[in-house]
């Protein structure tokens, strides 16, 4: 007898990846659930400044189209799709998924689920009084320093408001922002009725849901061993992990998908993004990275075992975004003979001119696209004979009329500099807020309180 | 004993988080992952990129994975929004660091030459 398994799929590892996958994930093969994650870490402030236009958006719209494309199928075939789709307004995300699953004709037969309480933005005066100081978790530095400049303040939920939201018959659940893997681990703590204090299990979960969250990086997407032996990326086949009752699990891909499931494809996404692998923290439990037992078992299936987990800790991550200024990239193409040397001297050109007119910078950053923007200071001397690169300006600065006189700077540079010269027809640069990033951390009774979980029947 | 970039040895992954970057990197076989532990070191890794990385560097073994775990503090110029770097993510730093060079014996150099790179005369496939 085999074991009784369940199928969770990453069908998006950040919002703007591909459309199609969570369709190949649906319709490829076996599915019991669907994660998605939106949310990168400047995300929500993205989001907020849109939902400050128009109080009814502050969503991943995209998540909202797709349903509508593939909510009958997952209805008929009992696939429940959990995501954070909800970014700072999952209320009114859940509202227009009711209405297109309506559209759609499943009423009666399906509920959106609808996790509330990341949000801190409202209470960060109230939390600061209170003694949280949500401190820089990188600086040290406290809030106060730059707390009338804050965009959006959210924790990362766990997974038990999640799979209360399931246990309630939820079949799509939206969410605000939760710690990215916590998505699989509430699908696969509700199927399997873990507790969530089975740490091994639920550092299982994790690690299941870690794999997932990046989408085709699990699955041959950009993966350095031997990536031109990688078949088929466009039409790859985004990650499904098979998890046991035990915990043990194998990730795979449906067949008759591009890409490729195999030791480094996967350890690669293992390792992506973590710090010290003996505590990898997550809302759920602090998984040790070093205790997973991989094995290639060929055809695009690897089996993960064996990991351990400890209790989380009490606090929860949070991400605070902030304004930090203003930004503006410049770009011209200079080409052959000599085309280092040109951008090279268009580029001190350019500086003298903006230290005689008396602007000041934060920063000012030059790169040569073509020979050293990737790699810096590890780049080898150009070749004598490059054919050509792009150089590229940008700056920062508090203040926004020096960037914008800036991004007027370059131009003239076509006409006024070294030859050889082309590439401005798009007109000027845009010039862009800076939005900064501000990790924290809090008590997680402090935001416990104000959580809710809500199942509203279409 | 002879001189190889790091590529030839292993891949890498990269990626951030706030102002740090982090980099895994996987022995390609398991016999390769000693070189990488006795030789890839902080030391050497933050030297390597210079002044890239303003903060300091930490090394994490993971024997079961045949990786290491490098993680870089201050490598991104502020952080993913805020750098004006192109790569303000890190996410090529990975490609950086196997640019890193390591000491193998003859042997190994020549059961690994070329490992890593395209093979000479690889054209991609027509759709």
């Amino acid at each position: 007898m085999t074991a009784r398994k369940v199928r969770v799929g990453g069908g998006q590892g950040f919002w703007g990846d591909d459309l199609d996958a969570p369709i190949r994930l649906v319709e490829g093969g076996p599915l019991d659930y669907l994660v998605l994650d939106y949310l990168a870490e400047v995300t929500m402030s993205i989001l907020r400044k849109l939902r400050d236009r128009d109080p009814s958006a502050g969503y991943a719209g995209d998540f909202v189209q797709l349903m509508e494309r593939i909510w009958p199928a997952c209805a008929a075939r009992k696939i429940s799709v959990v995501a954070n789709a909800g970014g700072v307004n999952p209320s009114g995300c859940a509202d227009a998924l009711l209405a297109v699953a309506r559209r759609a004709g499943l009423t009666g037969k399906s509920n959106v689920g609808l996790v509330t309480g990341d949000d801190l933005m409202e209470r960060l005066d109230e939390l600061l009084a209170a003694g949280h100081p949500l401190a820089n978790l990188e600086t040290g530095a406290p809030l106060a320093s730059i707390r009338d400049r804050v965009r959006s303040a959210n924790a990362y939920l766990g997974a038990g408001p999640m799979v209360e939201a399931l246990r309630q018959g939820a079949d799509v659940v939206v969410t605000g922002r939760v710690a990215d893997p916590a998505l699989a681990v509430a699908a696969l703590a509700h199927e399997f009725r873990w507790s969530l204090a089975d740490h091994d299990r639920m550092a299982a979960a994790a690690l299941a849901g870690h794999v997932l969250e990046c989408g085709a990086q699990a699955t041959g997407g950009n993966c350095m061993a031997e990536w031109w032996t990688i078949p088929d990326l466009d039409v790859v086949g985004f990650p499904i992990v098979e998890m046991e009752e035990s915990g043990e699990f194998t990730v795979t891909k449906h067949p008759a998908t591009g890409g490729r499931v195999d030791r480094r494809s996967v350890t690669e996404q293992i390792i992506y993004e973590i710090g010290d692998p003996t505590r990898v923290l997550t809302p759920d439990v602090v998984a040790d990275f070093t205790t997973i037992r991989l094995t290639d078992e060929g055809n695009d299936r690897v089996r993960l075992e064996g990991i351990r987990g400890e209790p989380a800790t009490d606090s929860y991550k949070v991400s605070i975004a902030y304004s930090a200024g203003w930004t503006v990239a410049g770009t011209l193409l200079y080409t052959w003979p000599d085309a280092v040397e040109k951008a090279q001297a268009a580029d001190a050109q350019l500086r003298r001119r903006i230290e005689r007119l008396g602007y000041r910078f934060d920063a000012v950053h030059t790169e040569m696209v073509g020979w050293n923007a990737g790699h810096g200071p590890m780049t080898p001397p150009a070749p004598a004979d490059v054919p050509e690169v792009q150089l590229r300006v940008a700056v920062r600065s508090e203040d926004r009329g020096s960037v914008e006189r800036f991004s007027r700077e370059m131009a003239p540079l076509v006409l006024t500099g070294p030859p050889s010269v082309t590439g401005y027809a798009g007109g000027r640069a845009k010039v862009q807020e800076v939005v900064a990033y501000w990790p924290a951390l809090i008590a997680k009774r402090a935001v416990d309180r104000q959580v809710a979980v809500e199942v509203r029947a279409v | 004993m002879t001189r190889v970039p790091l590529v030839q040895l292993a891949h890498a992954r990269s990626g951030d988080k706030g102002d740090s970057a982090n980099i895994g990197v996987i022995a390609h076989e398991p016999e390769l992952y000693p070189i990488l532990v006795e030789q890839v070191t902080t030391e050497r890794v933050k030297a390597h990129f210079g002044d890239w990385v303003r903060g300091g560097v930490e090394r994490y073994e993971l024997p079961n994975l045949r990786a290491l775990n490098f993680v870089l503090h201050g490598a991104l110029d502020g952080g993913g929004t805020v750098s004006l770097r192109t790569d303000a993510q890190g996410k090529v730093l990975s490609a950086a660091l196997l640019r890193l060079d390591v000491e193998v014996s003859d042997e190994v150099a020549e059961r690994t030459r070329g490992w890593g790179r395209v093979p000479q005369g690889w054209k991609p496939e027509k759709p």
